[in-house]
């Protein structure tokens, strides 16, 4: 199939007076591993829904495996798999009823049925815990079990809405390799939404940043990285107001470069950073700016999204995860 | 025009399996909520022996022959296929809550057909739980007029638990949060059960209350069981047949329609 398995046209969705997803245009690729970036709010999660025809656009419209979103939405249900932020699972039944039913939902005759539960199962290792109320289960098993019945009825495309939200290190490097080896083996084209810089950048062919609803920017992540041109300089000093006047000045001096600010910190993208952290350095002495720290690491996606968002997504993180973490336990009980 | 008809049939095979996968669920949830099922036992039965027992000790039955309790049986029944229907109706705002809702939305299948499996589903409970209690019932002491009457009183169970439960999926697909559920329970069980006919006899009563008691679907329900398993009505059994088949059909049109608008 040489049409893209995902093709947005100037996708727009509106919520009374909030643009949240704007004038989006996006190619994916058939057997890609394509992930959405951003922070919370950001329109990842609406556009993921209107692909997968949960929501309808406002303007615009979209292919899925080549069915229109609103023209042919039975169509593009029946080829598609999701797996939403919050658990969907029904906690009276055990895993195995809860994938029956699913299959049965896709109309898989009884034998594929059997067969089809075994292998998501084992692929997920779930086996051993098959026939207990999903109740019980972990946050991380859930997860699993999420995406096992996601892939039961072998989706052409399958979306995965920040797979790996609220779970520990361990789980989520467990939940990548799923993902992985689902993409690889199996050839699923797969769109994740995400706000970890790690794991759009371990697990993505390619990335769409995307921030107040539009794309501000999409590559592969090396080649995004690549962009900002060299290494990344990072001086602190002892006050915000500080960090602006030694931003001005370095400016000032017509050196090469990008520069932001971010609270006390400068952060200069430029080749050879080795060779150019004496320069700035002069510069800060010249005017008697006392430099706290001087770091110099190779491009990371956090420096990519600072650069084209003006903001680092870590800010925001900490305390949305928590946020939704609370809802979470709020609902179960 | 082969097309047409290959499609027509296949349509037919989603439908009607994702109504049995609907149903299917319901039955596993069922099956595992045993002290459930005892407590929604519970209600219905302290209404009957206290309800029956004091009734007999305070008022003089009319007609004689028949006792309370014996009056008050189609009555409890039809109270707890009234609760446990539209309990099983609402119980998509509970789906909406835990995110199984999604699970359903997404899958291809028609929700009209999501929804009936859900009612037919609910009614099957209901009617489990309707049967119940009429059987103990009988082991205490109640006195059917036949065993023919009691297997037909399972047919009008079903009659009854369809009308409710599509009402309550038509309001659960209208409330967001499940605050909306208490009013529900308030606001419609309450008056429906009171105004039915359930505790009293509709003969004497004075015109603007019986303008509400001919009003009230479930007041059909009552005389139909009380057709089916006293042989006595105050309403002609044909015309209680005719309005609940009406109310079943209506709102289970009306309960598939508003699910099918419903909000994820």
């Amino acid at each position: 199939m040489n049409t893209p398995a995902i093709e947005t046209f100037n996708l727009t969705r509106r919520f009374g007076d909030i643009v949240a997803v704007d004038n989006i245009n996006i190619q994916v690729n058939n057997g890609e591993l394509f992930g959405l970036l951003g922070p919370n709010g950001a329109g990842k999660t609406t556009l993921i829904n209107m692909l997968s025809t949960m929501v309808t656009p406002s303007n615009g419209s979209a292919k899925v495996w080549g069915a229109d979103i609103t023209k042919n939405s039975s169509l593009v249900r029946k080829n598609i798999g999701m797996v939403f932020q919050g658990t969907t699972l029904d906690d009276k039944l055990t895993g195995k009823e809860n994938l029956d039913l699913h299959g049965r939902l896709y109309g898989l005759p009884k034998q594929l049925r059997k067969q089809r539960i075994a292998d998501v199962l084992e692929l997920v290792e779930l086996d051993d815990k098959a026939d207990v109320i999903v109740k019980t289960y972990s946050g991380g098993m859930m997860r699993r079990l999420e995406i096992a019945r996601g892939l039961m009825h072998h989706p052409k495309v399958l979306f995965l809405d920040e797979p790996t939200l609220g779970l520990d290190p361990q789980t989520r490097n467990h939940i990548w390799d799923y993902i992985r080896q689902l993409n690889k083996e199996k050839n699923v084209t797969i769109m994740l939404t995400t706000h970890y810089m790690e794991e759009a950048d371990h697990l993505c062919n390619r990335i769409a940043i995307i921030d107040f609803g539009q794309v501000k920017a999409l590559d592969t992540p090396e080649n995004l990285k690549n962009a900002l041109g060299g290494d990344v300089i990072i001086l602190s000093v002892e006050t915000r107001k500080l960090a602006s006047r030694l931003l001005d000045l370095y400016n000032r001096n017509g050196s090469a470069g990008s520069v932001q600010q971010k609270d006390s910190s400068i952060y200069i993208t430029i080749k050879d950073g080795a060779g150019q952290i004496p320069h700035v350095l002069k510069i800060a002495s010249d005017a008697g700016i006392n430099v706290l720290s001087v770091d110099l690491h190779r491009p990371t996606l956090d420096d990519v999204f600072l650069s084209y968002t003006g903001r680092a997504i870590r800010e925001e993180e900490t305390s949305s995860v928590d946020r939704i973490a609370h809802n979470l336990q709020a609902r179960r009980h | 025009m082969a097309n047409q008809v290959s499609s027509l049939s296949e349509n037919i095979v989603i439908a009607l399996n994702t109504v049995y996968t609907m149903w299917l669920r319901e039955m596993l949830r069922f099956r595992r909520s045993k002290s459930r099922i005892i407590g929604s036992l519970a209600t219905p039965l302290f209404f009957l022996v206290i309800l029956g027992t004091a009734f007999n000790s305070s008022f003089e039955m009319r007609g004689g022959g028949q006792t309370n309790i014996d009056f008050l049986a189609p009555g409890i029944i039809g109270m707890a296929i009234l609760f446990s229907s539209l309990i099983g109706g609402v119980s998509i705002i509970w789906d909406r809550e835990f995110g199984f809702l999604k699970e359903i939305l997404i899958a291809p299948v028609p929700r009209f057909f999501v929804a009936l499996g859900k009612a037919l589903g609910g009614v099957t409970t209901a009617m489990i739980q309707g049967t119940l209690i009429m059987l103990i019932a009988f082991v205490i002491g109640v006195e059917y007029q036949s065993y023919i009457g009691m297997a037909a009183s399972v047919g009008v169970m079903l009659l009854i638990g369809l009308g409710f439960i599509g009402l309550g999926i038509a309001l659960a697909s209208q409330i967001e949060s499940h605050e909306g559920f208490q009013l529900i329970m308030t606001f419609i069980t309450m008056p429906v059960l009171l105004l039915s006919g359930a505790f009293f006899r509709i003969g004497d009563l004075p015109s603007w209350l019986k303008t509400l008691v001919y009003l009230d679907p479930l007041t059909y329900g009552i005389m139909a069981l009380r057709y089916t398993l006293m042989g006595e009505t105050e309403i002609p059994i044909h015309i209680c047949i005719a309005v609940l088949f009406l109310f079943a059909a209506a709102t289970i049109g009306l309960g598939g329609y508003m699910f099918q608008k419903a909000k994820t």
